[in-house]
């Protein structure tokens, strides 16, 4: 038979993955000083596995590969090597290896085999290195077969063989009639059993083996065959083999010897690893950014499959669930079938349990979609411990909150622009060690992530001890730029949002460790695209904070529902800051830039949704007779002139685009309780709108 | 019909071992990890036990030895799998009262082979 | 009421299509006849209110909740440039899939109603000169004639490309 074994290749890779993982973060996290015989022996069972696994499924290259990686870690595990910093970035360089191996044979692409001879070279080298002793691999016992000789070209007409189990034999599972059966198979078989060591009866322990027999098997049979038959119980057992040969006619009654017959060396495993060279001319730089960028490319390839691991408490919930609410259902039909009106309260009670379960189930079911975020803060350890050894910089890394969760989605999108920012941070936040002792801070700086819930969002903060923002710098590079007018009046916080804008963030340097200038800019638009904002505090010579707010799920909103006319728009609840009715003194028109109004002593713009929107229907024009709701999208405020506030209530956001358009200053759609579709309001869109 | 119990903590071995098994006709019941197996070893009983060496929460071997130490294990064929044909794995598996092992890599076939030879 | 003609547009089916024959819905649009894939064809309902929409062309008359789907409906006499006429509970929106890459989309379009389903030879459609129609011909892909009326037969995946409905170059 032949089982096709690439349904089992899926799981192999998904299951590497995460033993690269395990050997990643057990390795950042050995203490050398006081190293824990169970932190090391988890991370050498998971090259193990990975070893075992790609042997077994036919990737040779990968077996071969991991099997340096895991004879390293084992004389590491038992004590024989002593576990270097220079070990363990080999082994750490060798996991990045390792991991780039299996997704390029997963992806089908091409192996990059200098990289694989490279860190293969780095392995046997660090195997070599200063170790106390190197036992022999393998057993060599070499022992010699009882009977072949050079002579021995006669051919082997059969085989005698004195078998005596010892007498725990069966207790180790073995049975003389199982190897029996295998001999029978090579041959005719005749069996003689000597009943001389069985004990008269009260002594007799049914549990162990008093038998031995005198086997004879016949037929043109290998040694290897016959002690392949017996291989298991070589120490269980005393055995003696006699070949006959064809020709001699008496050895059929050899002695049974009373030497035991030892069985020849096995091969032990010698594999050559062999690694195709292919010549590398590129020069140094590129080579560095070819493996820089075809880290970062496997790096940001999403590991997603479009899988999820859910906890099965999870789903055991969401079983429970639909169960009440079956019942809930049968039971509001039950009652719809015969309804008289007496029974109208039952209905009302039926009716707000469904409610409530229908709530309940949306809610576990969004839950499942929610993972921790230690998934998005994961890699930033090995991320930390890279970029600092790189710079000579000293940095500890602090996570907190890693069990806060996310969205699924969320947790994939949030992950580039993460890794942007603590980049930053570690790149241009935090100095150098004997900058931070000159200027009285401790050598190693800290960057911490932290991620909590906080109202209905997620909130993300980067924080670092570094050197902060200059904002006379900021300003004058922005300036310099032609980003804002040389006399503009900023505010501390809108200094360090020109941080965002785009033209800003073009590094005099491209560092590779600050990527390939992927701006500030592009970061916040991913984020406010996930429905979030990005914020920056910072003190010059104190370090800098950045915040993401993000909303826990994306696909439901707590909105607003506005009335303009007859028409009913959603807006999203977070975005409100207040709604007023604005008298006359307050409103102020300038020719060409339009109507503002004065709040707190600001001026902000007003929109009129009538106007941008185009909706004939509009109960007032006139501002002082409507509503003015204040509204904040992408760090601008602006009032939204409207007729009327309706309720607030919690809307599943659907896409407009999916079988229709996006339209500018609409973010989504939803299906009231009526039936109707609302559109859900986008303030950065509808400002746009209105400055058309 | 002949239960098996297989027991490895990599998923894909543990799938291509229960596969092979239940394609020949026999039940498979698979466990993760040393102590996993010993549980289910105790509500059930297996004709047969394959058992990886490298495992968490109790390895191969130490398995092997517990469930000798039950009444209805006491001659129970156990198999080790290990990758490692030439350490004292071998010896310490079979001092703990192993019948034998199947040498990793090896291919369904072999691994059919082996289990029919041992379960008659 | 609406009758559901229930179809998913595979390659599959389209592959399976007898090659010599096509079967088309064909509806009434003023004075001109025209016809549509049956196999594009999802269901046929009655006018029913739309949600409006800012900002887009007047044929563009608004989105419909189709269970649970966000649903644009086209008038496409408007589209067309026949001149509006009122809606009533007698008007017809036909729903249709249109494909485009790997995405189907859902849209309705108005019509003035519904004839048949007719099936007609593919050899027997004729293309369709540039004759100063109403119609663009960029979304007709023949002319067929049944029963000495000509019917026009519309692309519906280029009547939503062209409209910029198909969602590529959104800016």
């Amino acid at each position: 038979m032949s089982i096709d074994m690439a349904q089992f290749h899926q799981v192999f890779f998904e299951e590497s993955f995460e033993g690269l993982d395990a050997m990643e973060s057990g390795l950042l996290n050995l203490d050398l000083g006081d190293v824990n015989v169970e932190d090391i022996n988890t991370i050498f069972r998971a090259a193990h596995s990975i070893k075992g696994g790609s042997g077994t499924f036919g990737f040779t290259a990968v077996s071969d590969f991991t099997h340096v990686m895991e004879t390293l870690l084992d004389e590491m595990r038992d004590g024989r090597r002593k576990i270097t910093q220079p070990a363990v970035d080999v082994l750490l360089g060798s996991v990045d290896c390792l991991r780039d191996m299996l997704q390029s044979i997963q992806n089908g692409s091409e192996v990059d085999q200098s990289d694989v001879a490279e860190h293969k070279l780095a392995l046997d080298s660090e195997l070599n290195n200063a170790v106390p002793n190197i036992p022999s691999a393998g057993k060599q016992t070499a022992k010699a077969s009882t009977v072949l000789s050079a002579d021995d070209v006669k051919q082997i007409a059969g085989w005698v063989i004195a078998f005596s189990p010892h007498l725990h034999l069966l207790k180790t599972g073995n049975e003389p009639v199982r190897m029996f059966r295998e001999l029978a198979s090579l041959g005719k078989l005749t069996t003689t059993a000597d009943l001389q060591g069985v004990p008269n009866l009260y002594d007799l322990d049914p549990e162990e083996c008093h038998l031995s027999w005198k086997l004879e098997v016949s037929g043109d049979i290998p040694e290897t065959e016959i002690d392949e038959i017996f291989d298991w119980v070589e120490d269980d057992c005393d055995l003696a083999k006699q070949p006959i040969y064809k020709t001699s006619t008496s050895s059929t009654q050899a002695d049974v010897s009373a030497d035991i017959a030892i069985k020849p060396v096995t091969n032990s495993v010698a594999r050559e690893i062999s690694a195709e060279f292919t010549s590398t001319e590129e020069s140094e730089a590129n080579a560095v950014d070819r493996k820089n960028g075809k880290k970062e490319d496997a790096k940001a390839a999403p590991k997603g499959s479009s899988s999820i691991r859910v906890d099965t408490s999870k789903i055991d919930t969401l079983i429970n669930m639909v169960g009440e609410l079956v019942i809930t259902q049968s039971m509001l039909s039950l009652l719809g079938e015969h309804f008289e009106l007496n029974k109208l309260d039952q209905l009302k009670n039926g009716l707000s349990q469904l409610e409530r379960h229908t709530r309940e189930l949306q809610e576990s079911v969004m839950n499942i979609r929610m993972l921790p975020i230690s998934f998005v803060f994961s890699r930033f350890p090995r991320l930390a411990h890279d970029i600092s050894s790189k710079l000579g910089k000293k940095i500890e890394l602090k996570l907190v909150g890693e069990n806060t969760e996310v969205d699924k989605t969320v947790v994939e999108l949030l992950s580039d622009p993460l890794v942007h920012l603590v980049r930053n941070s570690l790149d241009h936040g935090i100095e150098m060690p004997d900058v931070r002792l000159a200027a009285g801070k401790p050598e190693t700086g800290t960057v911490t992530l932290e991620a909590y819930h906080r109202g209905g969002n997620i909130v993300i903060e980067v924080t670092d001890d570094g050197k902060g923002l200059d904002k006379d710098k900021l300003r004058a590079k922005a300036i310099e730029k032609g980003l804002i007018d040389p006399d503009a009046i900023l505010s501390d916080k809108q200094t360090y949002e020109l941080i965002f804008m785009p033209g800003f963030s073009t590094a005099e340097k491209l560092t590779d460790i600050s990527g390939r200038g992927v701006g500030m800019d592009v970061v916040r638009r991913n984020i406010q695209a996930l429905g979030g904002n990005i914020e920056i505090l910072s003190e010059l010579g104190k370090g800098s904070t950045i915040s993401i707010h993000l909303p826990l799920t994306l696909a439901i909103l707590d909105g607003q529902s506005i009335a303009v006319g007859d028409e009913t728009y959603i807006l999203p609840l977070g975005s409100i800051i207040e709604s007023l009715h604005v008298k006359e003194d307050r409103l102020n028109r300038v020719a060409g830039k339009g109507e503002t109004f004065l709040l707190r002593g600001q001026y902000l713009p007003i929109i009129r949704m009538h106007q941008i929107f185009n909706v004939p229907t509009a109960k007032t024009t006139k501002l002082t007779e409507g509503l003015i709701v204040v509204v904040e999208g992408q760090g601008l405020r602006c009032g939204l002139f409207v007729d009327d506030l309706l309720g607030q209530q919690q809307v599943v956001i659907k896409s407009l685009e999916a079988n229709y358009r996006r339209i500018e200053g609409v973010s989504g759609a939803t299906i009231l309780g009526d039936g109707s579709v609302a559109l859900i309001l986008d303030i950065p869109g509808l400002v746009r709108l209105s400055n058309q | 019909m002949a239960t098996i119990l297989a027991v490895d903590d990599s998923a894909s071995m543990r799938q291509m071992v229960a596969f092979t098994l239940k394609g020949a006709g026999y039940n498979v019941v698979e466990a993760v990890d040393g102590a996993d197996a010993l549980n289910k070893a105790k509500a059930q009983a297996f004709d047969c036990v394959v058992t990886d060496v490298n495992m968490p929460n109790k390895d191969g071997i130490e398995l092997i030895r517990d469930l000798r130490a039950l009444p209805n294990y006491k001659f129970t064929p156990m198999l080790m799998l290990t990758t490692e044909a030439g350490t004292d794995k071998k010896q310490q598996g079979k001092d703990a009262g192993a019948t034998g092992w199947i040498v990793k890599p090896f291919n369904p076939d072999q691994l059919l082979k082996t289990i029919k030879k041992v379960m008659g | 009421m609406s009758e559901i003609i229930e179809h998913s547009i595979t390659d599959q089916q389209d592959a399976k299509r007898l090659d010599t024959s096509l079967q088309f819905l064909s509806f009434t649009l003023g004075q001109e006849e025209y016809g549509v894939d049956i196999l594009r064809v999802q269901e046929i309902r009655s006018w029913e209110p739309v949600s409006r929409i800012p900002n887009v062309p007047a044929y563009e008359k608004g989105v419909v909740n189709l269970r649970g789907a966000i649903v644009p409906i086209i008038d496409l006499r408007e589209r067309f440039q026949l001149g509006h006429s009122d809606y009533s509970p007698l008007t017809v929106v036909v729903v249709l899939q249109a494909r485009m890459a790997d995405k189907t989309r859902i849209i309705g379009v108005v019509v003035d109603s519904v004839s048949d389903v007719v099936d007609v030879n593919k050899k027997s459609i004729q293309s369709a000169p540039n004759f100063g129609a109403k119609v663009s011909t960029e979304f007709i892909n023949g002319l067929v004639s049944v029963n000495g009326r000509m019917v026009m037969l519309l692309d519906v995946d280029k009547l939503l490309k062209l409209d910029g409905l198909d969602g590529e170059d959104e800016s």
